[in-house]
């Protein structure tokens, strides 16, 4: 096997909290008066603890990267990918270790980056080419390549700032889509723009890797793109790398840290004043609690509840996906005019909800106490989690699964279709029987 | 299709020495430097009605404002050469030195998001700057050998001054002033990137700085006892040189000049070497 082309030793990235804000000449006075201030008295809070506080972005990152490769970066925000592709890119240094790149690196961490708004398209293409490193030569040769892309034709020589949104994003994604570096790092560029333009651009990337053989690095919280796109990738986690590998093992890593850390961390978004939510399970048939849920069951909640016996409670149930989008919302007072009883003491309610469509994935349950049209309570983030395993609605081998991107719940059809001819006249009444027969039949 | 030998290998890791110059990326990102002179120069004058003509009618107006304050107003001497042609002279060099080191001096806050998100080597943009100033120092040398015709032909101070030879050294006297407004501006960019207070000072600073520098007044004004004080300023000798090239009139003294040299040379290699320093990290402060 041929060198690396990137090779990552051991880096980190302290920043000191103290030095995000640039400071003004006043500040530097003040700060200097008050250490003299408390060398003379010698006494004093410890302020200077705030400025010495530091934070380590990376910690001891190592891996490298091939030729060829194409290798996503995922992690929570604040996990150190963005400094990681700072360092990369070489827009910041690292305050340790060392990375040797055997090849030219362009970034394209921001679509339009550099575009200045006066000048006109055809000159921007230029200037922001040249800017992500490529060489006036270079632009020209691509240049009707560009243009063709980005779909701005008669617009060319019109001053940007006179473009649509639309027509700023594409052209800024053609020029960067179009460099020739070795290595390209991609930052949630495909965040931006219509379904259509997504299309493009992930087709783009595939041929910058594929047919092109350049090595790149893509950093996205979309994770069906992740997985498109990339066969191996980098899980990072407070700076340090918790998992690299198959980036579906990567993924299913993630995700695991996603529901582990949901479990470890329930918390109260406002603490009760008259009542509290004691506990939440989510309960298999036999009545005990369990964290596995197969769609298309009955989902039984046992909820306990305390209350000072105040009138006019309920409460309120979500349901939330591994993303943190709620799917499921459930309200007792106003869907089923259920109330916590007004006298002091601890309830507990079984409730049992028609059969859910959750797509396999992660969900967790949040519980809040709300004084009926005013206001929550007492509000519990993440009181239960589940999994779902496996899930199609029909019971074939393919699985549904929310990390491909499809959405959380599943649309079932009624047993019953119509379907109308243009020609015919009179609509056919088609019957389907759900897990048996498996072929619409005319 | 690879553009680089395969060979090729860049090192990232902390740097470590004092003074580290890649002159060699600033060359390679050479394409870019000219297309940054270009934007400067066409966004500069979009929108305006005047357009370029801006570079001419701007030293012309300054000129006859100082005409009538300084000339008429508070009659201060010009050396015996007509006003509007020593204000012009003067400013030749003065407003290539302002304009470089005003536009220079906010390049690190002013171009924080695009520097927070791709790395060219940050030079280049003070380095556009020091270019793109050239094409209003060439307009701006038009108009003042067009007023020199003028007064040299048609009024009857015509005999009173002259070209002096040492008008060949005009291109390297160009290149010692855009050396100091680089050397000044890297430092006040550095300074404003860690203390937003000179963002206000820049402004201050060339207008006092202004002052200090004989453009309004001969350096034969001050009196020998203070003129090294006086030549103290690196500009001062640059400005009274050109006004010396085209009208044959100033003190103009090798000793002065070396003063003036030296200083240029220190603050060229300080502020690049505290740039250098503070441009490394200073994506992680704003």
């Amino acid at each position: 096997m041929s060198r690396a082309i990137i090779e990552v030793e051991n880096v980190s990235k302290r920043y000191k909290l103290g030095q995000f804000n640039a400071r003004t000449l006043r500040d530097e006075a003040e700060q200097f008066f008050r250490r003299l201030r408390r060398k003379n008295k010698a006494v004093g809070v410890p302020h200077a603890l705030a400025e010495s506080s530091e934070f380590w972005a990376l910690k001891d990152v190592s891996f490298s990267v091939q030729r060829g490769e194409v290798l996503g970066i995922i992690g929570r925000n604040g996990a150190g990918k963005s400094t990681l592709l700072k360092i990369l890119s070489r827009v910041t240094e690292p305050t340790s270790g060392e990375i040797r790149i055997r090849g030219r690196v362009a970034s394209l961490l921001e679509v339009g980056t550099g575009f200045h708004p006066e000048l006109t398209g055809r000159e921007n293409i230029y200037l922001n080419g040249t800017i992500l490193g490529m060489t006036k030569a270079e632009v020209k040769a691509k240049f009707e390549e560009i243009v063709a892309f980005a779909e701005i034709g008669k617009f060319l020589d019109t001053p940007v700032k006179r473009y649509s949104s639309g027509m700023y994003v594409r052209l800024a994604f053609a020029v960067a889509a179009h460099l020739e570096p070795e290595i390209l790092i991609v930052d949630e560029v495909l965040a931006v723009g219509d379904a259509e333009f997504q299309k493009r651009c992930l087709r783009r990337m595939r041929e910058v890797s594929g047919k092109d053989g350049r090595t790149v690095l893509f950093v996205s919280h979309n994770l069906a793109a992740i997985e498109a796109l990339t066969h191996r990738a980098v899980l990072l986690r407070d700076g340090a790398i918790q998992f690299l590998g198959p980036t579906r093992a990567c993924l299913e890593t993630y995700l695991q840290g996603t529901a582990d850390r949901r479990a470890r961390v329930s918390s109260r978004l406002t603490e009760g004043r008259y009542t509290r939510v004691l506990s939440v399970d989510v309960l298999d048939e036999g009545g005990l609690p369990t964290c596995n849920y197969s769609s298309d069951n009955p989902l039984v909640l046992e909820v306990a509840i305390q209350t000072d016996g105040v009138k006019g409670m309920s409460f309120d149930i979500y349901i939330s996906n591994s993303l943190g989008h709620r799917v499921y919302f459930y309200t007792s007072n106003l869907f089923d005019e259920i109330d916590i009883p007004a006298s002091r003491g601890c309830y507990q309610f079984r409730l049992t909800f028609r059969p859910l469509m959750l797509a396999s994935g992660n969900y967790s349950v949040d519980v809040a106490t709300a004084l009926t049209n005013i206001g929550y309570d007492d509000h519990v983030v993440e009181a239960a989690t589940f999994q779902v395993h496996y899930f199609n609605p029909t019971g074939r081998s393919w699985d549904f699964r929310e990390l491909d991107g499809y959405g959380s719940v599943a649309m079932t059809l009624d047993a019953t279709v119509l379907m109308d001819r243009t020609e015919g006249g009179k609509g056919e009444e088609l019957e389907r029987r759900r897990r048996i027969g498996s072929e619409l039949r005319i | 299709m690879p553009h680089v030998a395969s060979d090729y290998e860049l090192v990232i890791r902390p740097t470590r020495g004092w003074f580290h110059l890649n002159l060699a990326d600033v060359w390679r990102y050479r394409d870019l430097l000219f297309l940054l002179v270009h934007r400067d120069f066409v966004a500069k004058y979009k929108q305006t009605i005047l357009g370029p003509a801006w570079f001419i009618l701007q030293p012309l107006l300054m000129t006859f404002v100082f005409t009538v304050i300084f000339s008429k107003v508070a009659k201060i001497p010009t050396d015996g050469v007509p006003p509007v042609l020593f204000y012009l002279a003067g400013l030749l060099g003065w407003n290539y030195f302002a304009q470089t080191l005003q536009s220079s001096s906010d390049t690190l806050v002013a171009n924080a998001s695009l520097f927070g998100k791709v790395y060219f080597p940050r030079l280049v943009v003070p380095l556009s700057a020091v270019i793109s100033n050239c094409f209003s120092f060439a307009l701006q040398l038009a108009t003042l050998l067009c007023v020199w015709a003028y007064f040299k032909v048609f009024t009857s101070s015509g005999a009173t001054f002259g070209f002096s030879s040492a008008i060949v050294w005009l291109p390297l006297l160009l290149v010692q002033i855009a050396g100091l407004s680089l050397g000044v501006g890297l430092w006040l960019s550095a300074m404003t990137a860690k203390y937003r207070d000179f963002t206000f000072l820049t402004a201050l600073i060339i207008q006092v700085w202004m002052y200090a520098t004989p453009v309004i007044y001969p350096l034969s004004q001050i009196s020998e006892k203070w003129r090294w004080l006086a030549v103290l300023n690196p500009m001062a000798m640059p400005v009274e040189t050109i006004k010396y090239m085209f009208v044959g009139r100033g003190v103009v003294i090798a000793a002065y000049f070396a003063v003036s040299v030296a200083m240029t040379l220190l603050l060229l290699v300080s502020g690049v070497f505290v740039f250098n320093k503070v441009e490394k990290t200073f994506v992680d402060t704003v």
